[in-house]
């Protein structure tokens, strides 16, 4: 028998990245406490190097390589462009604050490195074992982040609950894939569609795979009522680390609900459409009714994170491209808010104090304008208030639902995200009315100082210019339509 | 006509940018910096709006300054400006009130100059945007940008219980437009994708969607403007807000609800405005009379004057609801005339509160044996409020009143009370405050107007004075758009 080496080339980004790890943690071994920041260059060439080679093997048309197991499509290429830039930024608004607190470590950057991998992997996966393994790679890297500090109880605690539930969504997970497999006999995402479209199977084994596998992915979404573990992993996970749980692999389990459900089970989306709808107002619903209540900023943030989830998940329900791309818009914008809010957290945070409170925001107009002014305009574009991008998602997903006939859905959307502006303007409240408790200076650090005011201009200057980031949502949509 | 200039766009964006600059000039170590950039910036703005005024062509239809420009072409939205007869009056207002604000403040505000003066700047740029917009995406982005300033300058330089109501204000307001959102987007998916208003002005629409689209702006537009029952924000608001604030809120955020009805909610769903108008008459009419007696017996001044001013809005959705011309025309004179009085009003409240601190009726009396200069403006403004002929006050009114009596006799007669109970309580209100023996050492200790106060309220006299006796360039300049949006409402879209 002749063995055909496969097609390398859509690979290459992956095959990079694991070599740069490899090297990464080589190097590591060498330079010592004081030449860390070497470690942290050589991850950020890293991703320079898997962003250049993405674009440069950026082909117009899908190809499928791995005996059909990998695919390069459009959303591919984009998602993965976007995980690297996310990373990228989190990894420049986080080495001050990690350096503080002792966890400026050769580890936490081959985590974040094998997670990143992991994200691509998912994002390309083509075949449900492949999907799982991706999903697998990054989420234990994630256990293991949240787990860094481990002298501290909260930290381990949360990582404790964040593996157990985890662990536990994974089993739902695979054993609805191992139902549908069952059903179909097939394990690739192309077949997978070929044979639920001929309609020879059967259909009730079929739903059942179906829940487990949207149960599993609602873990992973952090969509309500499977998003129990997120404000406490929140709360307790460092602040770098909750940043790039609740940025980038957002991006990835985009495509993971791409890849799983419009691709490999669009033959079944009445069935799944149902469901969504319960869980997006489930969302919606706890999401925005539970942040009011908190007091801790990282906390709200979460639950600020699954009404959010909720939102998103308003255009996968109208089961278009016109949605799909709403979607992946609405999950864009939401990681360049989330990058920009808890970028701020980790400035106004120093060696001895954590900003966690929301009463630390008291007074920020007093103490620093720009800054406050910075988080005013994430916090508005986070409630959906224009002239930020926010409202433009909230547009595009609404815009959506509509189109697909959810007249009502839309209501109820629209009077969650009111409740929702409410705890964004207590923050704004907080800052601009109130005086502020602490006189202490906030430190400047230049590269972050400028990354978080270009950041926060972001927010409006693409509230303003929409029109580049929703064409490039369209064309990663192009082949599902 | 100024052929391609885009002189709409430069309205809008040059109190913005200006208002950037001051901004920028930091800290209240350059306050006095910020201050005359602040005032050079608002005349600006009120000489380039000027040439809307004198190149405005009466007596053509339609659109006029029109800029058409691709904006977001994923969903069809375009920068779409353009006024008619209704709008233009409304930008003048809004670019004429702007520097009276900015000089009524120069010496109250002493925090954080920059960004009060910057506020306002920016906010008059937006409510020209709101103003100017015929793209319903673009309206909607200025029409809630422009709660944003309002937020920060209630809560940051308001009173005690500033915090309550800036986030009242805020979440009201957002409640009503979030509907008209859907309204929107439900639009743009009826006509095949297109947001552009003079596009739904001839979609035809089935009866039950125009009742719900209705509904929908109804919520938007009455919370603004307000009526009853959705008044309860405006008092609270008014109360904390600083003097520029609530003559900003009353002159001019009031009136966005008042032009979003003329603009979408009787063009665009014709038949279910005429349907509902019997419903739109009544809610007029309880504000105008219940609001009215709520009035009298409010003891907080500015309270007074926030209700009198949910009042006097009953006239302008009653005048639009009546569907003749006579109607329309009153109540965009109430809405520009109660622009000029409202503002005067608040601002003669707060010339008193910058002296003693106090909005409490009973903590005065006497001011006119302190106060000679002063007290004789707030007669003239006290009679034009409550409706006196000769000033602008009494024009709008009659006009309604007119149109009403044309109508129905009983619509007329309950509006008309409003002279009775207008004049009440305003004249009482007056009479505790002015007249009478000194009331308290704080009253003694008065002094009266300085040369900048008398400044302002002479060019608010002037205009009330010069709106109520020649109305004519005003109602010549909205005569073709409100005849062209009768014969428009008369066409059935069912």
């Amino acid at each position: 028998m002749n063995f055909l080496p496969p097609n390398l080339a859509p690979a290459y980004p992956e095959i990079f990245l694991l070599i740069m790890v490899c090297v990464l943690l080589l190097v590591d071994l060498m330079v010592g406490e004081k030449m860390r920041y070497v470690t942290y260059l050589l991850a950020q060439i890293a991703l320079f190097g898997c962003a250049l080679i993405t674009f440069t093997t950026s082909v117009p048309e899908v190809v499928y390589t791995f005996s059909g197991m990998f695919v390069d499509d459009a959303l591919a290429d984009v998602l993965k462009l976007m995980v690297y830039i996310t990373v990228s930024m989190f990894l420049v608004y986080s080495h001050k604050y990690l350096a503080m607190r002792g966890l400026f470590s050769g580890e936490f950057f081959s985590l974040v490195l094998f997670a990143t991998l992991g994200m691509m992997v998912m994002i390309s996966a083509s075949n449900f074992l492949i999907l799982y393994l991706g999903l697998e790679l990054l989420s234990l890297s994630l256990y293991a982040m949240v787990a860094l500090r481990r002298d501290s109880v909260v930290a381990t605690e949360a990582a404790m609950k964040f593996f157990i539930l985890g662990a536990l969504s994974s089993g739902f997970l695979l054993y609805g894939m191992s139902l549908v497999y069952g059903v179909t006999g097939a394990l690739d995402i192309t077949r997978v569609t070929e044979v639920i479209q001929s309609g020879v199977v059967d259909s009730t084994v079929l739903v059942v795979g179906l829940v487990f596998i949207i149960a599993g992915i609602s873990f992973k979404l952090s969509v309500a009522p499977f998003h129990m573990w997120v404000p406490d992993v929140y709360q307790g996970a460092p602040t770098a680390v909750v940043l790039f749980i609740g940025s980038a692999p957002k991006l990835a389990a985009f495509g993971f609900v791409m890849r799983l459900l419009v691709e490999g089970m669009g033959g079944m989306v009445a069935d799944w459409q149902g469901m969504l709808i319960i869980l997006t107002i489930l969302s919606m619903a706890v999401g925005n009714l539970a942040a009011i209540a908190q007091t801790n900023i990282k906390r709200m943030l979460a639950y600020s994170t699954i009404s959010h989830m909720g939102f998103m998940l308003l255009g996968i329900i109208s089961a278009d491209g016109n949605g799909y791309s709403s979607s992946m818009f609405y999950i864009v914008v939401y990681v360049i808010m989330t990058l920009g809010t808890f970028g701020m957290l980790m400035l106004l945070s120093h060696e001895e104090f954590e900003a966690e409170r929301l009463d630390d925001f008291k007074g920020l107009n007093r103490r620093n304008p720009w800054y406050a002014f910075i988080t005013l305009l994430l916090m508005f574009s986070l409630a959906g208030i224009p002239p930020t991008v926010g409202f433009y998602a909230k547009l595009s997903v609404l815009q959506a639902v509509l189109g697909a006939g959810y007249i009502w859905l839309a209501v109820v959307a629209v009077l969650f995200s009111l409740i929702g502006a409410f705890y964004y303007l207590r923050i704004v409240k907080l800052m601009y009315f109130d005086e502020p408790e602490s006189d202490a200076p906030i430190s400047p650090h230049g590269d972050v100082e400028l990354l978080i005011s270009v950041n926060g201009l972001a927010v409006i200057v693409f509230g303003i210019f929409p029109q580049t980031l929703m064409t490039l949502c369209v064309y990663a949509i192009q082949r599902p339509i | 006509m100024l052929f391609g200039f885009p002189l709409l766009s430069l309205v809008i964006w040059l109190p913005i940018f200006i208002g950037i600059l001051v901004f920028a000039t930091g800290g209240d170590h350059n306050a006095r910096l910020a201050k005359w950039l602040a005032l050079m910036g608002s005349v600006l703005s009120l000489l380039v709006a000027i040439p809307l005024y004198t190149q405005f062509d009466p007596i053509m239809s339609g659109m006029q300054f029109v800029e058409y420009h691709a904006w977001i072409e994923r969903f069809n939205i375009h920068y779409h400006l353009g006024v008619d007869g209704v709008a233009v009056p409304l930008i003048l207002l809004n670019c004429f009130t702007t520097p009276l604000v900015i000089i009524a403040s120069w010496q109250v505000i002493s925090n954080r100059v920059s960004q009060y003066m910057g506020a306002f700047l920016v906010m008059s740029g937006i409510v020209n945007g709101v103003f100017s917009s015929l793209d319903a995406i673009l309206f909607f982005v200025f029409w809630e940008t422009s709660l944003i300033p309002m937020f920060l300058i209630i809560g940051i330089w308001g009173g005690p219980n500033r915090v309550y109501a800036a986030i009242k204000f805020f979440l009201y307001t957002l409640m009503g437009s979030l509907l008209m959102l859907v309204a929107f987007i439900y639009l743009y998916n009826v006509s095949g994708g297109s947001f552009s208003i003079l596009d739904y002005h001839k979609l035809p629409l089935p009866f039950v969607p125009q009742i719900l689209i209705f509904v929908a702006f109804l919520m938007a537009f009455a919370v603004k403007l307000p009526m009853w029952p959705v008044h309860t924000w405006l008092p609270d608001a008014h109360v904390e807000a600083p003097t520029g604030g609530s003559v900003v809120l009353a002159a001019i955020l009031l009136k966005l609800g008042g032009y979003g009805f003329l603009r979408f909610s009787l063009p665009i769903v014709p038949d279910a405005s005429q349907y509902l108008a019997g419903m739109m008459i009544g809610l007029s009419l309880i504000a105008v009379v219940y609001i009215g007696l709520v009035a009298l017996v409010q003891t907080d001044m500015k309270k007074l004057i926030a209700y009198s001013s949910v009042s006097h809005m009953g006239f302008v959705t009653l005048g639009f609801f009546l569907f003749n011309a006579y109607g329309i025309e009153g109540a965009m004179v109430q809405i520009i005339s109660h622009g000029f009085i409202s503002g005067a009003m608040f601002l003669c409240v707060g010339v008193m509160y910058d002296r003693l601190h106090s909005r409490q009726i009973s903590d005065y009396g006497g001011v006119a044996n302190k106060m000679p200069i002063f007290a004789a403006f707030f007669m003239l403004f006290a009679l034009a409020n409550a409706g006196l002929p000769g000033t602008s006050g009494f024009v709008g009114e009659f006009m309604v009143i007119m149109a009403a009596i044309k109508v129905n006799f009983w619509y007329a007669f309950f509006a008309a009370t409003t002279l009775v109970f207008g004049a009440a309580y305003t004249l009482w209100m007056y009479k505790r405050v002015v007249f009478g023996v000194v009331a308290s050492p704080g009253v003694e200790g008065l002094t009266d107007v300085t040369g900048r106060e008398i400044l302002i309220l002479t060019i608010l006299a002037t205009a009330v004075l010069w709106l109520g006796v020649y109305p004519l360039p005003l109602m010549e300049m909205m005569h073709t758009t409100v005849d062209g949006l009768l014969a428009h409402i008369a066409h059935s879209k069912l």
